[in-house]
């Protein structure tokens, strides 16, 4: 009997999933075209210049040409996975919860923009949000790049202070009866609650908003690196003194590697920890960033501004989340169970 | 290129997890000939593997001394190489970076480099070389945990229950592979095992330790020519032999309890 091919791994069934990917997108769109607008917004032009050329839109325009560009993306990705065979399962898992999030946006703008059921100004239509970054761009990114600097100036410190700090306490029992204690009580405060120390005795707020960041990731990345070193089996130690590794080469090929995973589970954590203390530091007391931008907002009413400030953060929070995961896939690729 | 090691009465005692003292050790004296392959057998407790870490250099003896080709043991030297009973290689390198760890700790690894495929090659590990040991099985990790201790070109290779773990097949190709090495090289061996098989098999010398307190109780010279056959009667006899040494020793320090 011939084998039953699995659905999406025949051309014709995938290319429904491609067409049901696309499907949810494109009723958001006819939504917006279709549905009478009912409610009294105000849908003000906005002129976008891109080298010379200039566009005159409103914001259903630009929300329908965001929905466009979300259709393009997910439609040339499932061209892509048309001939790479084994990204296909991948795509096709995918496809209902895509659909479903175009028919969650065609709902969202009918409640939000179109009828306005939901309470205003509280909750907005998808357009309105839209609105934000066609009024507010250049300083929307203007304060995300400050919260993006903020965050690797502290982020990169704090995890560096943490490993060393970690390695030493870990390696040296001297460093472990002294320093790890301290770790521990103050370790467990949070980094914001220094803030008022932080904000006059630091130079400036930006240094101020980095040392809180720098704490806030060093204990549990220095904690847990830490127990990585100490937990490394004896074996491993006297099978690198006898092959003739001293303490340096102990420390860094024995010590170091066998900490890494833990080390990783640190930066994970502290990195969950730093994103608050981030957006924490930046609503109260920071001259820009996205928390400062949503503390502004605030003071205006203008809550379809606070809602773009958080989409922006969730999606650069993801993408740092994704750029460690690489790393950490990288560089513990040992663990991995198969061969490839 | 090989060593000999001279042990005289050395003692050691420790500290148990109740703070009991436990004599690994008592008066043990053993001269190991160069190029000699000589077993250390016995039931768990009898003080063989810490015999081994002795002559590695990994602990120091209470009292009496272990000097090889003269000279006091007084640490670890990559001219002792060891193998561990299991798990000792680093499981984030790979086949081939575990093998050339020991070129690397001792700064040589530039000048002598071109040795890693010589070894993998002679405990048959070509096409591993780049897989995790994780990935690969018990026997082919003990045969990398050799290769490893080999690279330093030691003058002795001492292995602490190399074979335990493994299955009688396995164990029976990784016996063969060691004594094909031993030929070629003419390194001292200093084998710890439990297996009676094992030690008749490979060895010139058995040494044959018993617990409580750990010392040696017999040395019994394996007089069979080589090959040996696993199943001939020479060798039978040999087992036999050594089979009544332990019981003869365990017949004699009986405690009594009255009830």
């Amino acid at each position: 009997m011939e084998k039953q091919k699995k659905g999406y791994k025949r051309n014709g069934i995938f290319l429904l999933y491609i067409l049901l990917t696309s499907a949810g997108f494109g009723t958001a769109v006819l939504t917006n075209l279709l549905v009478p607008q009912n409610a009294p917004v105000k849908f003000r032009q906005y002129i976008l210049g891109f080298s010379g050329l200039q566009f005159q839109i409103d914001i259903n325009d630009a929300y329908r040409f965001v929905l466009f560009g979300l259709m393009l993306i997910y439609t040339s990705i499932g061209i892509a996975a048309w001939f790479r065979k084994d990204k296909r399962k991948k795509y096709a898992k995918n496809a209902a919860f895509r659909f479903a999030l175009g028919i969650a946006l065609a709902l969202w703008d009918i409640t939000g923009t179109k009828y306005q059921l939901l309470p205003q100004p509280f909750f907005p239509g998808p357009a309105q949000i839209i609105e934000a970054y066609l009024a507010d761009g250049a300083y929307v990114i203007q304060n995300t790049l400050y919260s993006l600097r903020l965050y690797f100036v502290g982020f990169s410190s704090g995890v560096l202070l943490g490993i060393v700090t970690g390695i030493l306490i870990g390696w040296f029992p001297k460093v472990y009866y002294w320093v790890y204690p301290v770790l521990k009580i103050t370790g467990v405060v949070p980094a914001v609650a220094w803030m008022p120390f932080a904000l006059t005795m630091l130079p400036t707020s930006f240094t101020a908003a980095v040392f809180l960041i720098v704490i806030c990731a060093w204990f549990p990345i220095s904690f847990l690196t830490a127990q990585g070193i100490q937990s490394t089996p004896k074996q491993n130690y006297d099978a690198a003194r006898i092959l003739g590794g001293r303490q340096l080469n102990l420390i860094f090929h024995v010590a170091i590697p066998h900490a890494m995973p833990d080390i990783f589970t640190g930066i994970t954590t502290a990195n969950a920890m730093a994103f608050t203390t981030l957006v924490m530091s930046e609503m109260l007391g920071q001259p820009g960033g996205l928390g400062y931008y949503i503390n502004q907002s605030k003071v205006w009413s203008s809550y379809y501004k606070i809602l773009a400030a958080i989409v922006i953060m969730a999606i650069l929070f993801s993408v740092i989340n994704f750029l460690i995961g690489l790393v950490q896939k990288r560089l513990l690729r040992w663990q991995k169970g198969v061969v490839r | 290129m090989s060593s000999e090691i001279t042990i005289s009465h050395v003692n050691r005692v420790y500290k148990d997890a109740d703070q009991n003292t436990v004599e690994a050790l008592r008066d043990v004296s053993l001269d190991i000939r160069p190029g000699e392959f000589i077993s250390v057998i016995g039931p768990s407790g009898c003080g063989k593997t810490t015999l081994l870490r002795l002559i590695a250099g990994l602990d120091k003896p209470q009292s009496g001394s272990l000097k090889i080709d003269g000279k006091a043991i007084a640490s670890v030297d990559p001219e002792r190489g060891f193998v561990f009973q299991q798990g000792s290689l680093f499981p984030w390198l790979t086949v081939k970076r575990n093998i050339a760890y020991g070129l690397k700790a001792r700064g040589v690894y530039r000048e002598k480099k071109e040795a890693i495929a010589r070894y993998i090659e002679l405990v048959g590990l070509q096409g591993f070389e780049h897989a995790y040991p994780h990935q690969i099985s018990g026997g082919m990790a003990q045969r990398v945990a050799i290769a490893r201790a080999l690279i330093n070109e030691p003058k002795a290779l001492l292995l602490d229950e190399p074979m335990g773990a493994l299955d009688s097949f396995t164990r029976a190709a990784l016996q063969d592979k060691l004594l094909e090495l031993w030929k070629s090289n003419g390194i001292t061996m200093v084998l710890v095992t439990h297996d009676i098989d094992e030690a008749i098999y490979l060895s010139d010398r058995i040494v044959i330790m018993t617990p409580r307190p750990g010392k040696i109780s017999e040395v019994i010279e394996v007089d069979l020519p080589r090959p040996r056959h696993r199943g001939g009667s020479h060798f039978l006899a040999m087992r036999k032999k050594i089979l009544e040494v332990f019981e003869l020793a365990q017949a004699l320090p009986q405690p009594e309890y009255i009830i």
